[in-house]
C-alpha cells in the first residue's frame, strides 16, 4: 500500500472493539473506505452497526482501536465539521416545533458564533442545500409534515448545508417508498461523485445495488468488504445474517 | 363594585405590588424554560430537581449562603445520584428518581423542622408570595434576569440539544455541557418560583406553560412568546382570584394555568382534540364546531 493511499482514505478504521459488559458488540472491525465512494453497511439487528457509528462519531468509547475521518482524529474531524450523521426515524421526534429550514441550520452551527446566528452566506449555503435535494419549496414547513422520504433528505441537506465530508447514514430507507429510495441513491452518487464520503447502515439489500459502489457485511466483525455484487451473493448473505451452520459453530 | 375597583383595589396594598411583580416574574422565567423542559422530556427530572432543591435551600438559609447557591449544589447532587443509582444497579430510571427527590425532598423537611428561624421555613414549601419582601424580590429578579439571559443567548443551541443531541456531538459541541447548563438553570428557576408557589408546585410552571404552548404552535420561536404571555396571563388572573376569594395564591396560580391548559388541549384551533374532531367529522365544518364548543 502506497503511503499516498493512507493519507487519502476518509474513513479508516482499525481494531475496533466495544464490548457492553460481557457482550461484545464489535470484534476488532477494520474497514477503509476511500473518498468519493458509497458504502453500504449491511448486517442484522445485534450486527454492531449503530455500535460502529456510535464509536465513529465518538458517541461511544471502543475498548481498543482506532478511528480516522478524513486522516484525523474524531474530535478534531467533529470540531471542523467533517462527519454528517443522519439518524433513524425512530431517533427523531418529528412533533418537534421546527422547520425544514431550522434542521438544515443545524448543519451550520458548527461554523457560527456563540449564538448560533445565521449570516447571509449561511442563509445562502442552507437555501443552496435545500434546492439540491429538491425541498425548496417545503423549506418553511414543520419537520413532521414531510413524507418519510422526504425527511431523510431534510437531514442529508443538514449534512450538505454542513459541509461534511463523511457522512453516516442510519437506515435511510425504513418507511420509505420505492421512488424516494431512488432518488435518494442518485443524490448520495452524486455526493459522492463531489468527493465525499458516505456509509449507509441498510436492510434493504434489493437497493443496494443502486445505492453503493461497494458494501461491508458486519456480523460483529467485518466478514466481506467489496464490490456489491459479490456482498450479495446467497453464500456471504447466509453468513451474515446467521444461516450457516459453521459459523453459527465458530462464533458461539 | 367597578371592574376597575376589582383590578386596582389590590394595588393599594404594598404586599400585593410585591406580590403581583414578583408572580409575574417568576411566571416568565419558569415559562421560558418550560418550553426546553417539555421538548427534552424533563418533566420528571423537573419534579425531582425542583423538589431535591430544598435541603439546599435550607442548609444556605442556615450557613448565611445565597439560597441560589445550596439550590444549585442540590440539583446537581439530586441528578448525579439518580444517574448513579440507575447505572449501577437494577433499578429503572424512574424508581431512581423516585427515590432521590423524596428522600432528599423528606431530608428537607426535617432540616426546617430542627432549624430555629425568625422567617417561616414552611413557606419555602407551599410558597408565601403575599410575604415577598422588598429583599426577596430583588433576588427572585437578579436569578430570573440570569436565566433569562443564558436561556434567551443559548436558545439555538438548547434547542439543538433537545432535537438531536447526537448531531450536536458530531459537529463538535457537547451535549453533556448543554444538558449541564439546562440544569443549573433549572435549579436556579426552583427558587425563583418556590417563592410563589413554593416546593410543591414548582414543577407545574416549569411544565403548564411549554406544554400549552406546544399545542398551539409548530414555531419554537412562537412557544418562546406563547408561553411566558400566558403564563403572565394566567398567574395574574391566579394571584387576584386568591385575592378576591381569599384562597391561597400559589394553589390558585397553578390552578389557572392548569385551566389554561385544558381549554388549549380540548379548543385549540390546530391540535385542539375537539377542534380535530370537529374538523375530521364536518362535512360543513363551521357548523360542527359550533355544535361542539356551544
Amino acid at each position: 500500500m502506497s503511503p499516498a493511499a493512507v493519507d487519502t482514505a476518509a474513513i479508516e478504521v482499525e481494531g475496533l472493539t466495544v464490548r457492553y459488559g460481557p457482550l461484545v458488540a464489535l470484534d476488532g472491525v477494520s474497514l477503509r473506505l476511500a473518498p468519493g465512494t458509497v458504502c453500504g453497511l449491511i448486517g442484522m439487528n445485534g450486527s454492531g452497526k449503530s455500535t460502529l457509528f456510535k464509536s465513529m462519531t465518538g458517541l461511544l468509547r471502543a475498548d481498543s482501536g482506532r478511528v480516522r475521518l478524513g486522516g484525523h482524529e474524531p474530535a478534531t474531524a467533529r470540531r471542523r465539521g467533517l462527519v454528517g450523521y443522519v439518524p433513524q426515524a425512530e431517533a427523531v421526534d418529528w412533533a418537534f416545533p421546527v422547520s425544514v429550514r431550522d434542521v438544515v441550520m443545524m448543519g451550520r452551527y458548527g461554523r457560527l458564533g456563540p449564538t448560533r446566528r445565521a449570516r447571509e452566506a449561511d442563509r445562502a449555503a442552507v437555501a443552496a442545500a435545500l434546492a439540491r435535494v429538491e425541498l425548496a419549496d417545503l423549506a418553511d414547513r414543520q419537520i413532521g409534515q414531510l413524507s418519510g422520504g422526504q425527511r431523510k433528505r431534510a437531514f442529508v441537506a443538514r449534512g450538505i448545508a454542513q459541509e461534511a465530508e463523511v457522512l453516516l447514514l442510519d437506515e435511510p430507507f425504513a418507511g420509505v417508498d420505492k421512488r424516494s429510495e431512488a432518488t435518494m441513491s442518485s443524490l448520495l452518487a452524486e455526493l459522492a461523485a463531489a468527493g465525499r464520503t458516505v456509509l449507509v447502515a441498510t436492510h434493504d439489500l434489493q437497493a443496494l445495488p443502486a445505492l453503493a459502489d461497494e458494501a461491508v457485511l458486519l456480523r460483529r466483525r467485518v466478514l466481506l468488504h467489496g464490490p456489491v455484487e459479490e456482498v450479495l451473493r446467497p453464500e456471504n448473505l447466509a453468513r451474515a445474517f446467521g444461516i450457516d451452520p459453521l459459523e453459527q459453530g465458530s462464533r458461539t | 363594585m367597578n371592574p376597575i375597583d376589582l383590578i386596582v383595589e389590590p394595588l393599594s396594598y404594598g404586599f400585593m405590588v410585591r406580590a403581583l411583580v414578583t408572580t409575574v416574574v417568576a411566571a416568565v422565567v419558569c415559562a421560558l424554560l418550560s418550553c426546553w423542559l417539555v421538548l427534552v422530556g424533563w418533566s420528571l427530572m423537573g419534579d425531582a430537581v425542583s423538589h431535591a432543591v430544598l435541603p439546599g435551600v435550607v442548609l444556605a438559609y442556615v450557613l448565611g449562603a445565597p439560597f441560589a447557591l445550596g439550590a444549585v449544589v442540590f440539583g446537581f447532587l439530586a441528578v448525579g445520584l439518580i444517574g448513579a443509582i440507575r447505572d449501577t444497579s437494577r433499578v429503572k430510571e424512574d424508581a431512581a428518581i423516585g427515590i432521590v427527590f423524596t428522600t432528599l425532598f423528606a431530608l428537607g423537611l426535617v432540616l426546617i423542622s430542627v432549624t430555629p428561624s425568625q422567617t417561616d421555613l414552611n413557606h419555602i414549601v407551599f410558597g408565601n408570595v403575599l410575604g415577598v419582601s422588598v429583599g426577596d424580590l430583588v433576588q427572585v429578579a437578579a436569578l430570573g434576569a440570569v436565566v433569562a439571559a443564558a436561556l434567551l443567548y443559548k436558545r439555538r443551541d438548547l434547542v439543538l440539544y433537545a432535537f438531536d443531541p447526537g448531531h450536536a456531538h458530531a459537529i463538535g459541541l457537547s451535549p453533556r455541557r448543554l444538558g449541564a447548563l439546562l440544569l443549573g438553570l433549572l435549579a436556579l428557576t426552583a427558587v425563583v418560583a418556590l417563592q410563589v408557589v413554593g416546593v410543591i408546585l414548582v414543577v407545574a410552571m416549569l411544565i403548564l406553560p411549554g406544554a400549552t404552548a406546544q399545542l398551539l404552535t409548530d414555531r419554537f420561536s412562537r412557544m418562546l412568546l406563547i408561553a411566558p404571555v400566558l403564563s403572565v396571563v394566567c398567574a395574574t388572573v391566579g394571584l387576584y382570584l386568591s385575592y378576591w376569594l381569599d384562597a391561597a395564591p400559589g394553589g390558585l396560580v397553578v390552578v389557572t394555568q392548569g385551566a389554561a391548559f385544558a381549554l388549549v388541549y380540548l379548543f385549540g384551533p390546530r391540535h385542539g382534540l375537539l377542534t380535530r374532531r370537529a374538523r375530521r367529522d364536518g362535512a360543513a365544518p363551521p357548523a360542527a364546531v359550533g355544535r361542539v364548543e356551544g
